[in-house]
């Protein structure tokens, strides 16, 4: 991993801002169209902001940065909106919400939530209260997604979450966790001493989040089982603000691998803290790193194919952040995800009906990312995305 | 240099290798493509557009490509791609043009967001600007294409930039995009005018391209202050009648044609506003142009009285 790891272009430039008076115009150009697909122009948009470096950066580059930026705003104040509605929701039934990810780092004014863009709102709540939160949400105007029978299986039984509901008004979705990993997982994840770490919100009485140590290890365990690493290159940015800012708390690092230990996730911490440090550069201590690799270090042969496969798949998924192996570590990690999430007879089933069924259509439009209401709108018979 | 000083062959290059640059004010756009009759129709209507060395920035890289397979012998059909991703569904390849200046006002309404983007026509004289903000099928691209010919300078017939800083216009002088009957109206009023083939079959019927006046693509760098707002509707067989609107009516027809209201917020409510207090707000039914023309030169020599 040491020389393996190419930094992107849009990752330098979240690394090292200072660099950038160097690029050329056909850089920037290269720049701007990472930074769009990784999701990551309108973080670096907000790095240049407060380093008051904006203005250096050439007019052309300059708008897309400012553009992105505006979706990202927009996007912070529609999850706002969207987790007001989420509490109204569950206002009058007695379940504890708690938020996740990108709505909670945005709800708690974490520094890593400026200039992040969102596909869709995550909450966690106790599985015995899981068909309460069901109703609540229904009654509040969200809908499960229309999927077959087999799907809803997947989900209901397999997974660690409801279908995904989107609210037949807004079309804002909303994924319901009942733990933070598959119930088939090969890690099993000691969910009641998430909920016992929960916080209020400073504000909220209904509505919580993990505290500061739970939500990075939760941000590794999502991103270190993830398969499919569209935004593989943005949580991993993720991760390296949550460690930035959790890391000035007193005893955040020596609690980290023992917390780790406890929630099982000692294996997701380790490549958390790995890849970070070797490939953001995030200043992790060599205590921290020392004790989360004593639990989590998997075998050497293991590491090397996962470095090999991290350093190809953790890039913009863009043509010019491919290389030699690019497309196999990305289908090793795909099919590792889900060696993770299930045992082997129910994997080989699973993929088969995969395998057998049509492909859906996927939106390919390229557009950012977003909460749907902010999408594109308005005369769309006039665009071709009918 | 100019899309019209390069030969064919080599136009047909450029577009193979990636490498062609248009100039499309207030944007750059870089456009690749393997359709071969795609370059004789970029030189058609984009001729009198600038062309940019290989290393300038580009706003918008996008490529409209053959498909693979069987097809491609039979019925080919062909793709848009915005920056290396695959969008929209595959139609059939004498729709490429088209395709391609569909996917280009795409890519103007999903990213440019240091402007309003309204779904409107906007044509301009003695420096003011009339925005024809109008859903589909009002006519609002015929009344565009037959003023100007009549010495209107054309800023757009599909998408008025609003510069949020400025309060000003920017379009992009790009062709009219004429359908159906349109093309025969356009053609008897402006024998001059350049079309592209009629393609048939495609999602709005025929469609033909009108290549943008040579003066209109000249200037095209200027901004318009905006001056009129005007609902056109074609109305067969009515004489040509403007009459006020309430500039509240009209607040929300322009807010709704917009494509990026929602994403500015309070921005975008406030910039509306702004807009509609340059202008004065009108509805206009007409079925004949040469009597629309004479009203909108009526409207334009009033103001500048």
């Amino acid at each position: 991993m040491k020389g393996g790891y190419r930094r992107s272009l849009i990752a330098r430039a979240l690394v090292a801002p200072e660099e950038l008076g160097l690029l050329s115009m056909l850089e920037w150009d290269l720049l701007v169209r990472q930074g769009r697909r990784a999701n990551l122009l309108a973080k670096l948009a907000v790095l240049l902001d407060d380093q008051r470096r904006l203005d250096q950066v050439p007019a052309a580059a300059r708008r897309h940065l400012l553009a992105a930026l505006c979706i990202a705003e927009r996007q912070q104040l529609a999850v706002r909106w969207e987790v007001e509605c989420i509490r109204l929701a569950f206002s009058d039934v007695p379940v504890p919400v708690i938020l996740l990810k990108g709505a909670a780092y945005v709800m708690a004014g974490l520094p890593v939530s400026r200039g992040r863009m969102f596909a869709d709102v995550d909450v966690l709540v106790p599985k015995a209260k899981l068909a309460r939160a069901e109703s609540a949400l229904t009654i509040h105007g969200w809908r499960g997604e229309d999927m077959d029978a087999y799907d809803q299986h997947y989900y209901r039984h397999w997974m660690h979450e409801l279908p995904p509901m989107r609210h037949v008004r807004r079309d804002t979705s909303i994924d319901v966790h009942h733990t933070i990993l598959p119930e088939t997982a090969r890690i099993k994840v000691n969910t009641p001493a998430l909920f016992d770490g929960a916080r209020p919100l400073p504000g909220w009485t209904e509505v919580e989040v993990l505290q500061p140590i739970d939500m990075l290890l939760h941000s590794a365990a999502h991103l270190f089982h993830e398969g499919e690493l569209e935004n593989g290159l943005r949580d991993l940015f993720d991760l390296d603000g949550l460690l930035r800012d959790f890391g000035r708390e007193p005893g955040f690092w020596e609690h980290l691998a023992p917390r780790a230990q406890l929630l099982g996730l000692s294996r997701p911490l380790f490549y958390a803290l790995r890849y970070t440090s070797l490939t953001l550069g995030t200043p992790v201590p060599a205590a921290a790193l020392q004790a989360s690799a004593e639990a989590g270090r998997p075998s050497g042969l293991v590491l090397m194919v996962m470095d090999a496969c991290y350093a190809r798949a953790l890039q913009p998924m863009h043509n010019s952040c491919d290389r030699f192996g690019t497309w196999s570590a990305r289908l090793a990690l795909y099919i590792r995800s889900h060696w993770l999430r299930m045992p082997l007879h129910l994997l080989s089933y699973h993929l088969l009906r995969k395998a057998f069924k049509p492909a859906k259509q996927l939106d390919e439009s390229g557009a950012a990312v977003g909460v749907p209401a902010v999408k594109p709108r308005g005369p769309h018979a006039e665009t071709p995305d009918a | 240099m100019k899309v019209s000083d390069i030969p064919r062959s080599e136009l047909r290059d450029l577009l193979g290798r990636g490498d062609l640059l248009l100039q499309t004010t207030p944007f750059v756009t870089r456009i690749r493509s393997d359709v071969r009759k795609l370059a004789g129709e970029i030189a058609l209507m984009y001729g009198d557009f600038p062309v940019c060395s290989p290393d300038t920035f580009a706003d918008f890289h996008i490529e409209v490509a053959r498909e693979a397979g069987l097809r491609r012998w039979i019925n080919p059909l062909a793709r848009f791609s915005f920056d290396g991703r695959r969008s929209f569904v595959p139609l059939p390849s004498a729709q490429a043009f088209p395709m391609l200046e569909w996917g280009l006002n795409w890519c103007v309404a999903a990213h440019a967001h240091q402007y309003l983007v309204i779904h409107a026509a906007v044509v301009e004289r003695g420096g003011r600007a009339a925005i024809l903000p109008a859903p589909p099928g009002s006519g609002k691209s015929t009344l565009c294409a037959g003023l100007v010919n009549r010495g209107w300078r054309l800023l757009s017939d599909e998408l008025a930039l609003y510069d949020l800083a400025t309060g000003l216009i920017h379009g992009m002088a790009r062709p009219v995009n004429l359908k159906n009957a349109s093309i025969g109206v356009i053609k008897a009023f402006a024998p001059g005018a350049i079309f592209t083939e009629a393609v048939p079959n495609t999602a709005k019927g025929t469609v033909a391209l009108m290549r943008p006046p040579a003066a209109s693509v000249l200037h095209v760098a200027e901004p318009a202050q905006p001056a009129w707002v005007i609902l056109p509707k074609y109305d067969a067989g009515a004489e040509a009648c403007l009459t006020r609107q309430e500039k509240a009516q009209t607040f929300m027809l322009v807010a709704e044609q917009s494509f990026n209201y929602d994403i500015h917020g309070a921005r975008g409510f406030r910039a509306v506003g702004d807009l509609l207090d340059q202008c004065e707000s009108y509805r206009f039914s007409y079925s004949n142009l040469v009597d629309a023309v004479r009203v909108f030169d009526g409207l334009a020599e009033e103001a500048s009285r």
